[in-house]
């Protein structure tokens, strides 16, 4: 009893103290003058409806056009696509087989050469450990870079694990591999290349042609993740050379789970499965194809295909809008990653002096990232900023806005008036900040050391 | 002269029938989408002359007001609360 009133006085106590800090707070603002920023409070700040979605580097919303495409797949035709002795799974199978052409047809590849995998983590998978471990034997040298998602990483850190020598190639300030480097790291021993086509934080695009005329010319396989490419740039893999691509259905409003894999078949390129099982997917990828999702995934190419340059167009107009509104009210704002040979929809920005996560706090009535979803529970900054140069503290303070098909004009304007009035908010707070505005140049400093 | 007529009243009301379904979305991207798609895609076609070309395209809008039509009732079944700028 005494011992929970004794408790009880504690907190009361702790109240008044986070109180009284907050009122310290209050009076730092009205001692900027800004009459605006004194009356904010985070916690008076409940949003009235659902956030508006600016992330869609992280997934896409199901396009409705996919949906209703899937829609008698998911209730009356509910056939086995493998089943070779009825009518349900005939009329199943035809659908699916119409799906892969539509994939086919996106990357202007043949039919027979799509893979249907459960996303392109699986198709990275396939093409990274199965190209290396049958090849393997002679060939134990794998390349791939700095800035690649994750899962190519880890891959990667099997096979070393396995025995294998893996090169990661370094990319320049703007998120570019060098084509030297590239040339120099190939050895008689490589047996696969594995470069993105476009990064998923910061949207650069690698050229994708010259690594593939490069890779071929010195008879390496050239596999790349184009999880974030496809369906938005136009991609061929005649043109550029590429051996395998990995594909993914939620990044192109197609269902989530689904994704593919290209496998070259003239020159041949060989993988040795990782999943065994009834040899579906001519042994690559054993399983039943849910054929719900292979049918989403196939609409969701054919629409992109179809869409491509409507919605390049429109995104490229959203992403100036955004990108204007924000440096055009803001100082000290960095755009991470070339901005020349970037996919316009994914516009990552640092804000100085502000740290990136009590910026995504504040802006809670948008939903936003700091960089890629499977890292985002960490407060560590993420490998590709720091890989392309970033000082420390602008890699802390990154965000990265997703702009897709269903993003409109109001949701721009919102984000960039919401985004404004929060970097300002929250730099009144920071003392570096008012160093900054007195004319000292940071950098010059000599913290002392503890 | 009366079949170019036909076939501009049956534009015309195709226009505004997916425009009418389209603003029916509960889910406020895909409303805008809708609407913005329907009159991008009638300003882009509206110099079709081509005879064939103006049956497909019209095919089309067809399907895509049946499919508006569909999905409009399935979003009414599984709506979420307002986006945050609709209120």
């Amino acid at each position: 009893m005494n011992l929970s009133i004794l408790r009880l006085g504690i907190t009361n106590n702790f109240f008044r103290q986070t109180r009284i800090s907050q009122s310290v707070l209050y009076c730092r603002y009205s001692s900027s003058g800004n009459q605006k920023l004194q009356q904010f409070n985070i916690r008076d700040e409940v949003p009235d409806g659902r956030p508006l979605y600016l992330d869609a580097q992280a997934t896409t919303s199901l396009d409705p056009r996919v949906l209703d495409t899937m829609m008698p797949f998911l209730t009356n035709f509910y056939g086995n696509p493998h089943s070779r002795t009825h009518y349900y799974g005939w009329e199943t199978e035809t659908a699916v087989e119409k799906a892969r052409s539509d994939i086919a047809n996106l990357i202007g590849a043949d039919p027979k050469e799509i893979i249907f995998t459960s996303g392109a983590t699986e198709s990275n998978n396939i093409a990274v450990k199965g190209v290396g471990r049958f090849y393997g034997a002679k060939k134990k040298h794998i390349i791939t870079t700095q800035t690649e998602h994750k899962c190519v990483l880890d891959s990667c850190r099997a096979l070393e694990g396995e025995g294998f020598k893996i090169t990661y190639l370094p990319v320049d300030k703007s998120g570019l591999i060098s084509l030297e480097a590239l040339d120099k790291a190939i050895t008689p021993e490589t047996s696969l290349v594995s470069i993105m086509a476009v990064n998923n934080e910061i949207g650069v695009k690698q050229p994708m042609a010259d690594i593939g005329k490069l890779c071929r010319s010195k008879k390496v396989f050239f596999h790349t993740d184009a999880a974030q490419a496809v369906g938005k740039i136009p991609l061929n893999v005649n043109d550029m050379n590429i051996d395998l691509m990995s594909i993914s259905g939620h990044k192109i409003y197609g269902p989530k789970g689904i994704g593919a894999i290209y496998i070259r078949r003239r020159p041949r390129v060989r993988v040795e499965a990782i999943q065994s099982g009834g040899g579906q997917e001519r042994g690559i990828r054993s399983g039943t194809l849910p054929a719900p999702l292979v049918v989403g995934l196939g609409r969701a190419c054919e629409i992109a295909q179809k869409e491509m340059a409507y919605d390049h167009k429109r995104i490229e107009y959203l992403s100036k809008r955004l990108i204007d509104g924000i440096m055009g009210q803001l100082e000290h704002v960095v755009r991470n990653g070339d901005p020349e040979t970037s996919y316009p929809g994914c516009v990552n920005l640092s804000f100085a002096f502000v740290e990136g996560e009590s910026l995504l706090m504040a802006l809670k009535d948008v939903a936003l990232s700091s960089g890629s979803a499977c890292t985002s529970a960490s407060l560590e900054p993420s490998y590709v900023l720091r890989a392309i140069g970033t000082d420390e503290d602008l890699a802390h303070s990154s965000i990265r806005f997703g702009l897709g098909r269903f993003t409109t004009d109001e949701e721009v304007d919102y984000t960039i008036d919401k985004t404004v009035k929060h970097v300002s908010r929250l730099r009144e707070m920071s003392p570096l900040w008012e160093m900054v505005q007195e004319g000292i140049d940071i950098k010059t400093i000599q913290w002392s050391q503890h | 002269m009366s079949a170019t007529h036909q076939s501009r009243r049956l534009v015309l009301s195709l226009y505004k029938d997916l425009l009418r379904e389209g603003s029916k979305f509960s889910a406020y991207n895909f409303r805008m989408y809708a609407l913005r798609r329907t009159r991008d895609a009638f300003k882009e076609n509206k110099s079709i002359t081509d005879g064939t070309l103006l049956q497909k395209s019209i095919l089309e809008a067809k399907e895509n007001l049946e499919i508006i039509r569909r999905q409009v009732i399935i979003g009414h079944l599984y709506q979420a609360d307002k986006l945050i700028i609709e209120k």
